[in-house]
């Protein structure tokens, strides 16, 4: 890679890394809450629709501290973590992870749950009339119909969580090769004398990722529109 | 046996329903909409749970609520025909036909893949997704669908009531080979009389949430009580009869039932098929005595066993012919003045029959089919 400098490479593949484990082990739990949110009704349905969408508006420095607060070696979580596991999430590229993938979760559940709340519910009682039982039914029919929603929802949330800033550095703070994301980088050379071209490059980077991820999200939910036949 | 009972609070609607019909044929829950027809295919199929009561096919209990059986939908093995048809938009047709067989044991599949793609006529359309397809196309997938599923029982709700009168034509065939060809049987729900006269063996009328009928069609067909439920502008009788010969000579066709012979414009069917006609009330005279220097040539003995004004003006008779019935609207004047009362002997003189299922291909109207005798 001759076109990046080796920092600027560490903070990219370090940015990748941590938005693509914050998206892998998000995916499965949005997926289940868009589609509780969008198919059943419950007592407290409303309480969880905003914890679920809390972090989207809540500063991401609050996410941050509370994170800091919880999930620490002295937090509750953490520390409980830490003592039976010895996983330490704090300044850990880990804890990086569990940061974007809190803060891009509702961007996911949201996506996710329009799709879940578009596919007809009649389609489900004509799979239950041949033959198919709950599980059959959510990955024959359901996860299949979805698919737009989940993938476009993936993909923009995986750009959010290549740019979170405020929570990753109030977690896990800016540490070179460890927790230094390109978001954080781009701030690191800001603060430094002579940094603006530094600074300048990887916000170029920055800004291509992103365009690249949505120009991506669209062809693929487009394909994916096609394969399901709805166009 | 099909033994459906079944009790169900849905809003302020009560559904109080029992009938009971054979394993074969085409069984009609008939009735205008909002009588809660298509409640009771939904607690037949276990979309929905009735309060108390019992659904029964054959050895199978499905629901039994003294007993505390309720088996879940996807174990009921009860085949569905939606009215929106409900074909899975992200599978070809071949995959939406197979989704249902699948899920059965390959020991109990009986019935084949490539000859309900045949009796369907489906062979043409395996590629193709279900967004292309025409309305009827799409109900004939559903039909396959459903069969595949290896169903003990069927249910339609209003299969044609989406398709024009067109689609609607090209669509009968195959209900009634599905009756005539594969050993299940079917529960339809309908509003259209046409349908229910042409497929139908069983008739159940339900109104308001209850049963106001139930046995043969000809039967429910030839109660004067019911014309109001059943439609009065189309008001008649349904007869079964059987093609006894050809007068090619002349062009005729003499059929045989056990109250007399009818003789109508040539059919194009063999000897000793069934033939059912539905004869208009308006197309029925009745005389004291056979009439003689008359040009209508169907007369048939018969026997007045209900009386019923219609009308300001008209009278309804029911009259038995043989095991079957016909019925007359006349005018409440020639009542009075033939002294026409239950028990009286008359003869029935048939103008006008409409054949079903039909040729003409006009199903929309009922009255354009009626050709005069």
């Amino acid at each position: 890679m001759d076109i990046l400098t080796p920092m600027e490479t560490t903070a990219l593949l370090l940015s990748l890394r941590v938005a693509g484990v914050a998206i892998a082990l998000g995916l499965p739990v949005a997926v289940l809450a868009a589609w509780v949110l969008g198919r059943y009704s419950f007592p407290g349905k409303t309480l969880v629709d905003g914890l679920v969408h809390l972090p989207l508006v809540l500063p991401p420095v609050v996410t941050g501290y509370i994170l800091l607060v919880t999930m620490g070696t002295k937090g509750v979580v953490g520390g409980w973590l830490y003592q039976t596991f010895g996983i330490k999430l704090i300044f850990t590229a880990e804890g990086a992870s569990l940061a974007v993938a809190v803060t891009s979760f509702p961007l996911m559940v949201r996506a996710i749950r329009l799709s879940v709340e578009a596919i007809d519910g009649g389609l489900e009682a004509a799979a239950r009339t041949l033959g198919a039982g709950p599980v059959d039914r959510f990955f024959t029919i359901l996860l299949p119909l979805m698919a737009p929603g989940l993938l476009s929802g993936a993909i923009v949330a995986f750009a959010a969580a290549m740019g979170e800033f405020g929570a990753v550095i109030t977690f896990v703070s800016n540490i070179p090769g460890k927790t230094q994301t390109l978001p954080l980088a781009i701030y690191a050379a800001t603060q430094e004398p002579g940094g603006d071209a530094v600074a300048a490059r990887l916000a170029a980077i920055s800004f291509s990722v992103a365009l690249l991820a949505l120009m991506l999200s669209e062809l693929l939910a487009n394909r994916v529109r096609r394969l399901i036949g709805q166009v | 046996m099909l033994d459906v009972q079944i009790r169900q609070r849905l809003g302020a609607f009560a559904l109080d329903i029992a009938f009971a019909a054979e394993e074969r044929g085409v069984t009609a829950l008939f009735g205008r909409s909002g009588s809660g027809k298509t409640s009771v295919i939904n607690a037949i199929a276990g979309l929905t749970r009735p309060d108390a009561g019992h659904i029964r096919v054959g050895d199978a209990v499905f629901f039994d609520s003294t007993r505390r059986i309720d088996v879940p939908v996807e174990k009921r093995r009860i085949g569905y025909v939606f009215q929106d048809s409900r074909l899975f938009p992200h599978m070809s047709v071949r995959s939406n036909l197979e989704y249902g067989l699948r899920r059965v044991p390959a020991a109990d599949r009986r019935i084949a893949f490539d000859p309900v793609v045949d009796l369907l006529g489906l062979g043409h359309l395996l590629d193709r997704r279900p967004r292309g397809l025409s309305g009827g196309e799409k109900q004939r997938v559903a039909f396959g669908r459903a069969l595949l599923a290896q169903p003990r029982l069927l249910l339609m709700d209003e299969p044609m009531a989406s398709l024009d009168s067109a689609r609607k034509a090209e669509i009968m065939p195959y209900i009634e080979r599905l009756r005539d060809e594969m050993r299940i049987p079917i529960v339809m729900v309908s509003h259209a009389l046409d349908e229910v006269v042409r497929l139908a063996t069983t008739m159940v009328l339900i109104a308001e949430g209850r049963v106001r009928a139930a046995g043969p069609v000809g039967t429910v067909m030839g109660r004067l009580d019911l014309s109001a439920a059943t439609g009065a502008h189309e008001a008649g009788a349904v007869l079964d009869l059987t093609v006894e010969r050809h007068i090619p000579a002349d062009g005729l066709s003499v059929l045989a039932f056990d109250g007399g012979h009818l003789t109508v414009p040539q059919i194009d069917r063999p000897p000793g098929s069934p033939v059912r006609l539905h004869i208009h009330a308006r197309d029925v005279i009745v005389a004291l005595e056979p009439p003689t220097g008359v040009s209508l040539r169907n007369a048939l003995a018969a026997r007045v066993v209900e009386v019923a004004e219609a009308g300001p003006s008209s009278a309804d008779l029911r009259l038995a012919v043989g095991g079957s019935f016909l019925i007359a609207r006349i005018t409440r004047a020639a009542v009075r003045e033939l002294s026409l009362a239950p028990g009286r002997e008359v003869v029935a003189l048939v103008k006008g029959i409409a054949f079903e299922p039909d040729s003409s291909g006009s199903a929309s109207d009922p009255r354009r089919r009626v050709v005069d005798v």
